[in-house]
């Protein structure tokens, strides 16, 4: 194993909500995660951005502990991944919304509520922070896609967790819920919640406090918004991102693939 | 275990089927017409006096055989779901426990399933006169042990299974070889080495056993008690198989 070559701010005062040094993640041949060094800062809201099949979903796996790891060390909230003390402290949404179809929304947010020894009108407050509330009593089947995906958002949100892992939790919303949804984000940041949000649109970046940049597998940079508009010298966040990238010139062969 | 989440499941998943109207209708009413199927098929036959009625035999056994089959088949397409639509994985990064998981599955279908065998039960006794010398709670108990036997295959098919389709093509290897073999169609001592033994280890084979010894003793036989340990012996062994394959962590 390599020693820790850590580019970026790794070591930072603030206590870390999670630290990685040189993570790697292989699935047959492909390498999904290479030795990725990085912290995410307690009671922040962290993105981690970069194209579909960038390792997004597998970094997310892989602190929720549902993903094996080949080498290196990884600690969420004092503890190794998929630790049993974790379980009540971690809310994860995935990408595709993993919640029961044939429920209504209200049911689902209660089953997730009661895992996680929360009260029924925890519950209520999750789906209404979603707003949710007019769909309280529809089938989830009967939803829309984002009306869908809300209802995945609230059964995470609900657990009331220190750590809230996020997979494209704002995919297929409207702008004003959208908005509505990064204002509640912060809240739960400003009341100490440490928030990671994958997202594949640049100009979500903007609600972040840090950005992970990742894109093939790697980690190209651990910074803040202002950071990234200044090192991609543009202030649109995409175009710098863009920048960044050609300035990281791709030099091996692309084998880290990544399935949702 | 956490029993308040273990019977937060069982509501949920009891809850899930409350919605399905159709299934519940067809889980509660599909075996007592088929039940009236095979009365009706041998209502004429005659028989050598003090020779049991043919609906007497088959019928009884039939009992076994519904909460085992719609059981099966009821969990193992619930749980593919559950893996497939990433429930499964979030539930596995909850405080919940696959015992949890699994005993609040096993206790929310076998409670259809004693539900079902009231009703089917009912009809058999009041409608069709079944002729059974043993008690009818021990044949009701025979049920539930059954459809805790099916949700625990189901589970674990559930596992080797991608697609809801294949899921149900586990029913003609899972399924229909103990109905052949559990001694309704050829008794067990008559069948030849080979297929004795393999029958010998099907779970089926012990509850039509012990359904015959109700019919056939008014008090409860030693063979019988054997049966119902063999059971629960088999049901907890396939659940602790099935919560192997819940595995938390990907490759």
């Amino acid at each position: 194993m390599l020693p820790a070559t850590a580019d970026g701010p790794v070591a930072r005062p603030t206590e870390a909500a999670v630290l990685a040094r040189n993570l790697h993640v292989r699935r047959g041949r492909a390498h999904v995660l290479r030795n990725l060094t990085f912290s995410i800062p307690s009671g922040s809201i962290t993105g981690l951005l970069g194209p579909s099949g960038s390792g997004k979903t597998t970094l997310m796996r892989v602190l929720m502990g549902l993903q094996v790891f080949r080498s290196g060390d990884v600690t969420v909230l004092g503890a190794s991944p998929g630790a049993r003390v974790l379980r009540a402290q971690l809310g994860y949404m995935t990408q595709s919304p993993s919640v029961y179809r044939d429920l209504t929304v209200r049911d689902n947010v209660r089953y997730f509520a009661t895992l996680h020894g929360r009260s029924r009108a925890q519950a209520d407050a999750a789906v209404e922070a979603v707003g949710l509330v007019p769909e309280a009593a529809r089938l989830t089947a009967s939803l829309s896609g984002g009306q869908f995906n809300r209802v995945s958002l609230a059964c995470a949100l609900v657990g009331d967790p220190q750590l809230l892992v996020m997979d494209e939790p704002t995919v297929g919303l409207d702008p004003v819920l959208r908005a509505e949804l990064w204002d509640h984000f912060r809240r739960l940041a400003q009341g100490g919640t440490t928030l990671l949000v994958s997202s594949h649109v640049m100009e979500e970046a903007r609600h972040c406090d840090e950005l992970l940049l990742l894109r093939e597998g790697r980690l190209l940079a651990q910074l803040s918004p202002a950071e990234l508009a200044e090192r991609g010298h543009n202030q649109d966040l995409e175009q710098a991102f863009l920048a960044m990238i050609q300035e990281s010139a791709p030099d091996e062969g692309v084998d880290g693939r990544e399935e949702s | 275990m956490n029993p308040r989440l273990l019977f937060a499941t069982t509501a949920r998943v009891l809850n899930q089927i409350r919605h399905d109207h159709r299934s519940v209708a067809m889980i509660l009413v599909v075996p007592s017409f088929l039940l009236a199927a095979v009365y009706f098929l041998f209502e004429n036959e005659t028989l050598p006096p003090g020779f049991p009625r043919t609906f007497d035999r088959v019928g009884l056994v039939m009992l076994a055989i519904f909460p085992f089959l719609i059981m099966f088949l009821i969990t193992s397409v619930t749980m593919l779901r559950e893996r497939t639509s990433g429930t499964l994985e979030r539930l596995l990064t909850t405080p919940l426990n696959k015992a949890d998981l699994l005993f609040g599955y096993a206790f929310a279908f076998s409670l259809l399933a004693a539900v079902q065998a009231l009703v089917t039960l009912a009809v058999a006794y009041w409608v069709f006169n079944l002729d059974v010398k043993g008690s009818p709670l021990l044949v009701a108990l025979i049920c539930v042990l059954n459809s805790i036997l099916g949700v625990a295959l189901g589970l674990l098919c559930s596992a080797f299974a991608r697609t809801e389709f294949q899921a149900v093509q586990f029913m003609p290897v899972v399924v229909v070889p103990q109905i052949l073999l559990c001694g309704l169609f050829v008794a067990r001592s008559a069948m030849n080495d080979v297929l004795g033994a393999i029958s010998n280890v099907l779970p089926l084979s012990y509850s039509v056993e012990a359904l015959q010894e109700i019919g056939r003793n008014t008090d409860p036989s030693q063979t019988m008690w054997q049966d119902l340990i063999a059971l629960g012996i088999i049901a907890v062994g396939l659940l602790v198989l099935a919560s192997a394959t819940l595995r938390r962590r990907t490759k």
